[in-house]
């Protein structure tokens, strides 16, 4: 097995009066999807946002690549791709061009690029749309094709399967396999089983505090 | 069995150090382009956003002849301070919707994890502010001068100082539209927070504006106003970016 790439150790964070991560621990090495677990209010989307260094943990280290994330925080964060509750799109914008916009500060990409992308996601007949317009699976979509498009070796997602229909949540199983073939690693935090084999899939399970 | 999971990790390893490249590919200006471009493509798709604080400073400019008196001699006394106030109010007005948007949709967020620096960034946000709010209040001045008694070759001055003036005007209010996203009202507060602060504007603007319209020199308020823009363009975008990083927490 190859040395963990990103690793969490002991983590603790504070949301005023609460005691949201009590030391939280893990280690996610390339090739690995790691699948964060627990009722709701048990930290998940904390645990992603402190993972991707918008929110600073009161104590613990978070690595990555042996170096502490905050030597070199917008690296890190360059080399990572967070996708919360709600895809980040702009509602007067079309999904073409919310792509572009969003992808385009990482990397350079081609129309084609994009064009594609927005195919493989079954989203070339509505990509010309304001998002405005889209329903919450189509804006979910949308956010699946700038997975593939940011090519970063880190992925966060925060519930990747919701309001998606049984082929688009067979399409994010595909598209995390793909990534950690690529030798990339997938955090999701989800309630439900993520569609992938089991093999790939590590399990952190956070207890409700 | 080892060997062979290592070469299978060792290529995709190769796999995901070449994607480094292309994302270096996007230089600081590059991003900051596709900020400002972003910016100037919604406010066109949203016109009743952009006219609002225009028609607000035309508004106020042609209620004062009304209410003062149609003497030209006696609205030329005010006629600087009247258009300086309302081009304070008018870009008050806008700065609530600098950042409320993208806050909303985790636009800011994306920002701040694109790895690009955000204090950039929040510059080219600024600019593109400024472009849609002051400069189009800098070009209406000439009109709204007119009516209020300003002879024509005071123009001139009143639009450079004007020009100078707001961009100082949008820097500060972007420190005060980024510290107030949190809150859910934050007009009120936002008003408070960045009046103070526009004080020095407003009094070397209107000294400039009111000295073009005596016809003297100009050049003395106008050096103070470039130093409070040039303060403003070092300064505010570092502001800015600490606080929205500090809204997303």
């Amino acid at each position: 097995m190859s040395d963990p790439c990103l690793q969490a150790e002991n983590l603790h964070l504070w949301r005023g009066e609460r005691h949201v991560l009590r030391g939280v621990s893990f280690a996610l090495s390339r090739g690995v999807c790691l699948h964060v677990a627990g009722a709701n209010g048990a930290g998940k989307t904390s645990l992603l946002r402190t993972a991707c260094g918008l929110l600073p943990a009161e104590s613990g280290r978070l690595s990555w690549d042996g170096r502490d994330v905050q030597e070199d925080l917008a690296g890190f964060q360059g080399a990572l791709i967070y996708i919360g509750h709600e895809p980040p799109l702009k509602a007067d914008l079309s999904a073409l061009e919310n792509l572009r916009y969003w992808i385009g500060m990482r990397r350079r990409v081609s129309p084609a690029a994009l064009a594609s992308a927005l195919q493989r996601v079954s989203a070339a007949a509505w990509s010309e749309r304001p998002a405005r317009t889209l329903s919450a699976g189509q804006k979910r979509r949308v956010a699946l094709a700038a997975l593939s498009l940011a090519l970063v070796p880190l992925w966060l997602l925060d519930e990747p399967t919701t309001n998606l229909d049984g082929e688009g949540q067979q399409l994010v199983g595909a598209l995390i396999e793909e990534q950690l073939a690529r030798g990339g690693m997938v955090l999701a935090a989800t309630h439900q089983e993520l569609p992938l084999a089991p093999a790939r899939v590590r399990r952190l399970e956070l207890r409700l505090a | 069995m080892p060997e062979l999971q290592h070469a299978a990790l060792g290529a995709p390893d190769a796999a995901v150090a070449g994607s480094a490249a292309p994302r270096a590919a996007v230089t600081l200006l590059a991003a900051a382009r596709l900020v400002l471009q972003r910016d100037l493509t919604l406010a066109f798709r949203r016109r009743a956003q952009l006219v609002q604080p225009l028609a607000f400073f035309v508004i106020v400019t042609m209620l004062f002849p009304l209410a003062i008196s149609p003497e030209l001699a006696r609205l030329r006394e005010v006629a600087a301070g009247v258009l300086w106030v309302a081009a304070l109010l008018a870009s008050l007005l806008a700065l609530e919707f600098l950042f409320r948007d993208d806050a909303h949709d985790g636009t800011l967020e994306q920002y701040v994890l694109s790895g690009q620096p955000l204090t950039a960034l929040m510059f080219a946000k600024t600019a593109a502010h400024w472009l849609l709010t002051g400069l189009p209040l800098a070009v209406m001045a000439p009109l709204a001068a007119l009516s209020l008694g300003a002879p024509p070759a005071a123009l001139p001055g009143i639009v450079v100082s004007l020009v100078i003036g707001t961009i100082a005007l949008s820097l500060i209010g972007s420190i005060g539209a980024a510290l107030t996203l949190g809150i859910r009202r934050s007009g009120v507060l936002l008003a408070l927070l960045t009046l103070p602060l526009s004080l020095p504007v407003l009094i070397f603007g209107a000294r400039a504006s009111e000295l073009a319209i005596l016809g003297d020199p100009i050049v003395a308020p106008l050096e103070l106003l470039g130093a409070l823009a040039v303060l403003g363009i070092t300064l505010a975008p570092l502001a800015s970016a600490a606080a929205v990083r500090i809204s997303l927490e």
